[in-house]
């Protein structure tokens, strides 16, 4: 009997996980994000074996060289092939990212849901403390950790997991307070469940498209804060290639060179776009209103 | 009403005296100290005891907390630690800088973002609509440092119409700063408009579809009328909100596109202060603008609750 409600309860999760995807390829924007997001998550797989040159390889001969039959995009000011930097760019942005957006979420989302049932002094308390972090400027926050332990990924993807964590707080706990005085959770309740079996099994599957739609938000904000960081040079370490700091690097020879500027400038605009055209496409499928979210 | 605002004001005070809290903690928790931060590989013996005792860092924890949060509150932000000089008077001129930037930026966005934002929901899914739409998802997910990279690309390199970058000294008068600020103005409203033209849009779709005004489109009542008089005072209440948080937004955002064209505002003065590890300097500055965004949403939510009768006596849920 529990065993044939579990594999129902599988079976739909899937079959609703079909659902959901082919609502959004269903949508023109959605089928043009998922498939940016798609072919830069492959690119980054695969690019290092098809990168036609070594990104390292220095060349004085070809310095800030206009693109051609051998350098699509050209030459940097060191001589390295734009075309195949520009390929191998997103990876380390890809990494810290992908590992940093589930961890936020998570901790984040548990922290809100718990707060949520909790509420009390421990919320209120809590909340203010979240308030508080929200009004200094995210560049402030991750600037200070940085500088103080190093920049790379090691100190990256905790530094940017902890701090897009606390804006899911709030949106987890919102969302909680939206289910909690429901009836089932009542009656679980009854039941005499515990704390923690009533966030697992009561509210964290009603909370967890709210999260879903956060977390892919929150993936192209943190992509957003990665290659602002690489561009102020708080970000990726030379000689690893990465678009915010390609982008650093070309501009100050934009005047005469300015096609260098160019392939890491689409090459990131594309993938965040993509994601964000995803996100909203993933929203409207699982029936979520963002139309008032704030932008931070 | 009045107990409801004295609330909200409490709260904002009881905010700010936690991010106080929050800076002054961070800084003690984090290994080293402004002076050993400043001194870096001479930071020992005899040097690194008077930079202390100069900078007062031979205090415990408690006491240096309160001498520099009620010098904060008086409006004397301490010294900094490379130069010596008094905080307040570096901060100002900055600080000034970076509110003409931000006060033109959102003159130039908010009625654009109205205007744009009406259009769009009043033409919904048309290609106006599309067109607007479109746009706007650019200038929200582009990152500013891209954006002003093309239109320093296209404004400054190519058609040579304005400086891509400004040098006019931070002391300078307002008037010294046209037309270099100009491109800065451009990628900040930009990014603003985009975002408050999203909830505009929003706002006045939900509002078309309410049942008081299809109530007046049954009884006849001529479109732009319907337009002006039922549907934009009401839908136009949450913008308020928008802005507050786009502020809290173009504190951030201002400091990458500072760096970019070299603007002698507070934000680049940050991440000065963060390079050089002068810690007394980075703690005022991240003091002011969360002040400064704690007030803005202050301001934000009286001018709602003033506007809209409904929240006077509604409890505000938080």
């Amino acid at each position: 009997m529990t065993g044939a409600a579990v594999s129902m309860a599988r079976h739909s999760t899937f079959t609703s996980v079909i659902r959901v995807a082919g609502d959004i390829v269903s949508r023109p924007s959605g089928a043009i994000g998922l498939f940016l997001v798609v072919v830069h998550l492959l690119l980054a797989i695969i690019s290092p074996y098809i990168a036609p040159f070594d990104y390292r390889d220095l060349d004085p001969l070809k310095m800030l060289q206009q693109p051609g039959p051998v350098h699509w995009l050209g030459n940097d000011h060191l001589g390295r092939d734009v075309f195949s930097r520009t390929l191998l760019g997103g990876r380390e942005a890809l990494l810290v990212t992908g590992i940093a957006t589930p961890v936020a979420v998570l901790w984040g989302g548990f922290t809100g849901i718990f707060l949520g049932l909790a509420g009390g002094r421990l919320d209120e308390i809590l909340m203010r403390i979240v308030d508080a972090f929200l009004s200094l400027p995210w560049i402030l926050k991750m600037l200070v950790l940085i500088v103080t332990f190093g920049t790379g990924v090691g100190v990256l993807i905790p530094t940017l997991a902890f701090f897009y964590g606390i804006p899911v707080i709030r949106i987890a706990r919102a969302a909680t307070h939206d289910v909690v005085a429901r009836d089932f959770v009542e009656a679980a309740r009854a039941r005499g469940h515990g704390k923690l079996s009533i966030i697992w099994h009561e509210l964290f599957p009603n909370v967890r498209d709210a999260l879903l739609v956060e977390g892919a938000m929150r993936w192209s904000w943190m992509l957003l804060a990665f290659s602002s960081l690489s561009f102020l040079g708080f970000g990726v370490s030379p000689p690893t290639p990465d678009w915010g700091l390609m982008i650093a690097d070309a501009r100050g020879f934009m005047s005469f060179a300015p096609w260098g500027v160019l392939g890491p400038v689409i090459a990131l605009s594309s993938l965040i776009i993509g994601i964000n055209l995803t996100a909203d496409a993933l929203a409207k499928a699982l029936g979520i209103d963002r139309a008032q979210k704030a932008p931070i | 009403m009045l107990r409801m605002l004295a609330r909200r004001v409490l709260l904002g005070i009881v905010t700010v005296f936690l991010v106080s809290l929050i800076i002054f903690s961070g800084v003690e928790i984090l290994p080293g100290d402004a002076c050993t931060a400043y001194l870096e590989r001479e930071a020992q013996g005899k040097l690194l005891e008077n930079c202390r005792t100069e900078l007062g860092l031979d205090r415990s924890a408690s006491a240096r907390y309160l001498d520099w949060a009620s010098g904060a509150v008086r409006g004397d932000l301490g010294v900094s630690a490379t130069g010596r000089k008094s905080i307040a008077t570096l901060v100002g001129d900055r600080l000034k800088n970076t509110l003409l930037l931000a006060a033109c930026a959102l003159v130039v966005g908010i009625p654009l973002a109205l205007f744009l934002g009406v259009v769009s929901a009043l033409n919904r899914d048309r290609p106006a609509d599309l067109i607007i739409s479109t746009l706007t998802i650019f200038a929200m997910t582009i990152p500013e440092f891209v954006t002003a990279t093309l239109l320093i690309l296209v404004f400054s390199v190519w058609l040579g119409w304005v400086p891509g970058i400004v040098l006019t000294s931070a002391g300078a008068p307002v008037s010294e700063f046209f037309p270099e600020i100009l491109l800065p103005i451009a990628v900040l409203a930009m990014v603003m408009t985009a975002h408050i033209l999203r909830t505009v849009r929003s706002s006045v779709i939900e509002t078309m579809a309410s049942d008081y005004v299809q109530m007046a489109v049954l009884k006849g009542v001529p479109y732009w009328q319907m337009v002006f008089r039922h549907v934009l005072p009401n839908a136009l209440l949450p913008t308020i909100n928008v802005v507050a948080l786009t502020v809290a937004w173009l504190l951030g955002g201002v400091v990458v596109i500072e760096t970019v064209f070299n603007y002698p505002g507070l934000g680049r003065m940050m991440i000065d202060s963060i390079s050089d590890r002068d810690l007394p300097v980075t703690q005022a500055i991240a003091l002011i603008i969360a002040t400064v965004y704690v007030a803005v949403n202050l301001l934000a939510d009286l001018l709602t609750m003033l506007a809209n009768p409904r929240l006077r006596t509604a409890q505000i849920r938080h």
